[in-house]
């Protein structure tokens, strides 16, 4: 019995051991896993499906370096998505810190689709002052974006002569890390009945259910592994299936410490109960 | 006169309206004046940013300057802020933008600053691990329940829960969108009054914490 | 060749990081520190980027756009918070950017979010199925748990049993949170471990 109290009381740095472990083994030995879609991600792949051909597109950075593993694969599959059905991202980012990996993701998929920046797609960078940007882009976005992220004349490129608002746009993603997700909502979705997807670390996930059942977003794709599902949608599964059997052996494990945690728990209790009985 | 609070408030009031009106009647002359609002803001937000490096940047000279017991390590901070800041400048030169590719500043960025931060945030995984085992408890009916639906979504939103059963991932989708989305719009309606309250007693000048 | 070293840096620095785990050492200092003064002076050169150069500067001075000074003037005051004299000058700043996100919040808060989220909760409950039986659940959610919250002061009758309904809906929701925080977590974890095994160490393939 004093088995399971001692081990709820043992040094955590063994609990830190084993996590490292099971997210290690698995990446290395790559047992198979299947991924099954869940609706509110299929619902994003079909409404891109369905955009015709030549869409725009704006994809919104919002996320940096600490989100990345959750975000930088549904980027990737994102990006896969929209340059094969021919449609036209238009980037740009509300977390400055996050701006290099928006272009990174971009650039890298553009190269590996045969996209030519300025005709197929766009970067166009950070801008500060979040909400008045997103109301001002239902106005003109060259009122934020005279310019591409290279301080280059946002006139010059072919792509963007008729882009001026949301009404030019098909479609915004939004990659959220915070709750900036919340003020598209509001004001690009609110007010300018722009159609919104996002994609949510898994953290903020949960909190944006009510706005799929509302139809305020049009789907939802939940950390790394909504990030899978979309990767396994678009044929094209890469880390962020990679990384789920990891998840699912950790997750196991961590179940494991709590009903273990517990255990103890209620044996303690027991034993303090009929000490004080006696 | 010109310090006291009867002009910020005055300020407030006046976009703040600015703002409500021309939402309503979006013509000349309130959307142009809207327009050009929304853009001042947006340009006023960006300096915000250098308020949060002084105050750092100062904290950490001052430390360094009375030699406190952890100077060594604001002399890192300090040098690792004027290198960046160099090199930023240096490259903004070399290619009209510190962020092109080949730059040593995007450089900074993916072999610094991605592994820091993400590394440290990814401490947190081992930190909730070892919560879970010591503090996770059934206390109670409440505690158990919470419990409960934890573990429940934790197996269910990962690809061992399909091969446990296939019906746990379509439970869990259940609990996400009809329980759990209930409780979190009732929270999220109720934040979202409290906001436009707050929002509408800033306008009238009635909430002024904000000047303090 | 600069990648390598690129990516023998950022390995590094994760273990200094990690080696928090085992205790607080001065190599995890010195890789926090590191972290907090390389993303300030990364913030600075960001503000002229995308902020000084293309919204102030180059209309100013390509496009003759005067009146950008007073944006200006109102950035530059902000900045009047070192200075403990002139420090009052920060509040008008302060004011225009509270009261331009009060007024758009009043709006965008009624329009975008308060109304359609009421409109969704008011689902139609016809016919004896697994749907109503939901849409029932929805209602009674969201009603008990503004019930719990906002008459949490004395609770009698029908009150007292909508608030205790409203916590049990409550917790099921911090549960599933609780699991998408773990998720979360450990994503980002193997996010890191991928990187080490991978680009570093070069174990995966």
């Amino acid at each position: 019995m004093n088995f399971f109290i001692k081990l709820s009381k043992i040094d955590r740095r063994f609990i830190y051991l084993f996590i490292a472990l099971v997210v290690v083994l698995p990446l290395i030995f790559k047992p198979k896993f299947p991924v099954v879609v869940s609706k509110p991600v299929q619902d994003v792949y079909d409404y891109i499906e369905k955009l015709p051909e030549g869409s725009n597109v704006l994809i919104s950075i919002d996320y940096d370096a600490a989100s990345m593993p959750e975000q930088q694969p549904f980027l990737e599959a994102l990006l896969r998505q929209l340059f094969k059905n021919k449609l036209k991202p238009i980037l740009i980012v509300q977390w400055q810190l996050g701006a290099p990996l928006g272009t990174m993701g971009l650039e890298k998929i553009a190269k590996e689709m045969g996209a030519v920046y300025g005709v197929d797609y766009i970067n166009l960078g950070y801008r500060p002052g979040y909400v008045a940007q997103m109301v001002g882009i239902g106005k003109e976005i060259r009122d934020y974006f005279k310019v591409d992220y290279k301080n280059i004349l946002l006139d010059s490129f072919p792509m963007m002569k008729n882009v001026h608002n949301y009404n030019d746009i098909a479609l915004l993603v939004g990659l959220e890390a915070g709750s900036t997700y919340l003020a598209w909502i509001e004001y690009a979705g609110g007010r300018f009945k722009q159609k919104i997807a996002l994609a949510l670390n898994a953290v903020s996930a949960p909190d944006a259910y009510y706005f799929y059942q509302s139809g305020q977003i049009v789907g939802l794709v939940g950390g790394m592994k909504g990030a899978a599902e979309y990767e396994v949608l678009v044929d094209k599964p890469d880390l962020a299936v990679a990384g789920m059997a990891s998840q699912s052996y950790s997750h196991l494990v961590i179940i494991l410490f709590i009903v273990l945690g517990n255990i103890a728990y209620f044996i303690e209790k027991g034993m303090k109960n009929k000490e004080g009985g006696k | 006169m010109l310090k006291g609070k009867g002009i910020p408030i005055f300020i407030t009031f006046l976009v703040g309206m600015i703002m409500i009106i021309s939402f309503f009647i979006p013509h000349k002359p309130f959307g142009d004046i809207e327009k050009i609002s929304l853009n001042w803001y947006s340009i006023i937000a960006g300096f915000t940013m250098l308020l949060g490096v002084d105050s750092l940047i100062g904290m950490h000279f001052r430390k360094l300057k009375r030699k406190d017991e952890n100077w060594f390590f604001s002399l890192v901070l300090i040098l690792g802020f004027t290198a960046t800041v160099v090199v930023g400048i240096i490259e903004t030169v070399r290619f009209g933008t510190a962020f092109d590719d080949k730059s040593y500043f995007t450089y900074i960025y993916n072999y610094f600053i991605v592994p820091l931060q993400s590394t440290m945030f990814s401490l947190l995984a081992f930190f909730i691990a070892s919560a879970a085992y010591r503090a996770f408890r059934a206390r109670n009916f409440d505690a158990t329940l919470l419990l409960i639906t934890a573990i429940i979504v934790m197996l269910g939103r990962v690809p061992l829960g399909e091969q446990i059963s296939p019906y746990l991932p379509k439970f869990t989708e259940w609990i996400m969108q009809v329980p759990q989305m209930a409780a979190k719009r009732g929270i999220g309606l109720g934040i979202s009054l409290g906001a436009l309250g707050v929002s509408i007693r800033i306008i009238l000048g009635i909430e002024r914490s904000y000047l303090s | 060749m600069g990648t390598t070293i690129g990516i023998w840096i950022a390995a590094g620095l994760t273990l200094f990081i990690y080696s928090f785990l085992y205790k607080d050492n001065p190599f995890y200092k010195f890789a926090e520190h590191l972290y907090v003064g390389i993303t300030a002076g990364y913030w600075i050169i960001y503000t002229w980027a995308y902020v000084i150069q293309p919204m102030l500067l180059d209309p100013m001075i390509k496009n003759k756009q005067f009146i950008l000074i007073i944006p200006a003037f109102f950035g530059i005051i902000m900045l009047t918070r070192w200075f403990p004299q002139i420090s009052w000058l920060s509040r008008w700043s302060i004011a225009f950017t509270v009261g331009m996100g009060a007024g758009l919040g009043v709006t965008g808060a009624i329009q975008g979010f308060i109304l359609p989220q009421v409109q969704a909760t008011l689902v139609p409950l016809t016919g004896f199925n697994f749907e109503t039986f939901n849409n029932l659940l929805i209602i009674f959610g969201v009603l008990t748990t503004l019930i719990y919250f906002y008459f949490s002061k004395e609770q009698k009758g029908v009150l007292r049993w909508g608030s205790k309904i409203g916590i049990t809906f409550i917790m099921v929701a911090f549960g599933a949170s609780f699991g998408y925080t773990v998720m979360a977590r450990i994503s980002l974890l193997i996010g890191r471990i991928y990187f080490l095994l991978s680009d570093w160490l070069k174990v995966l393939r």
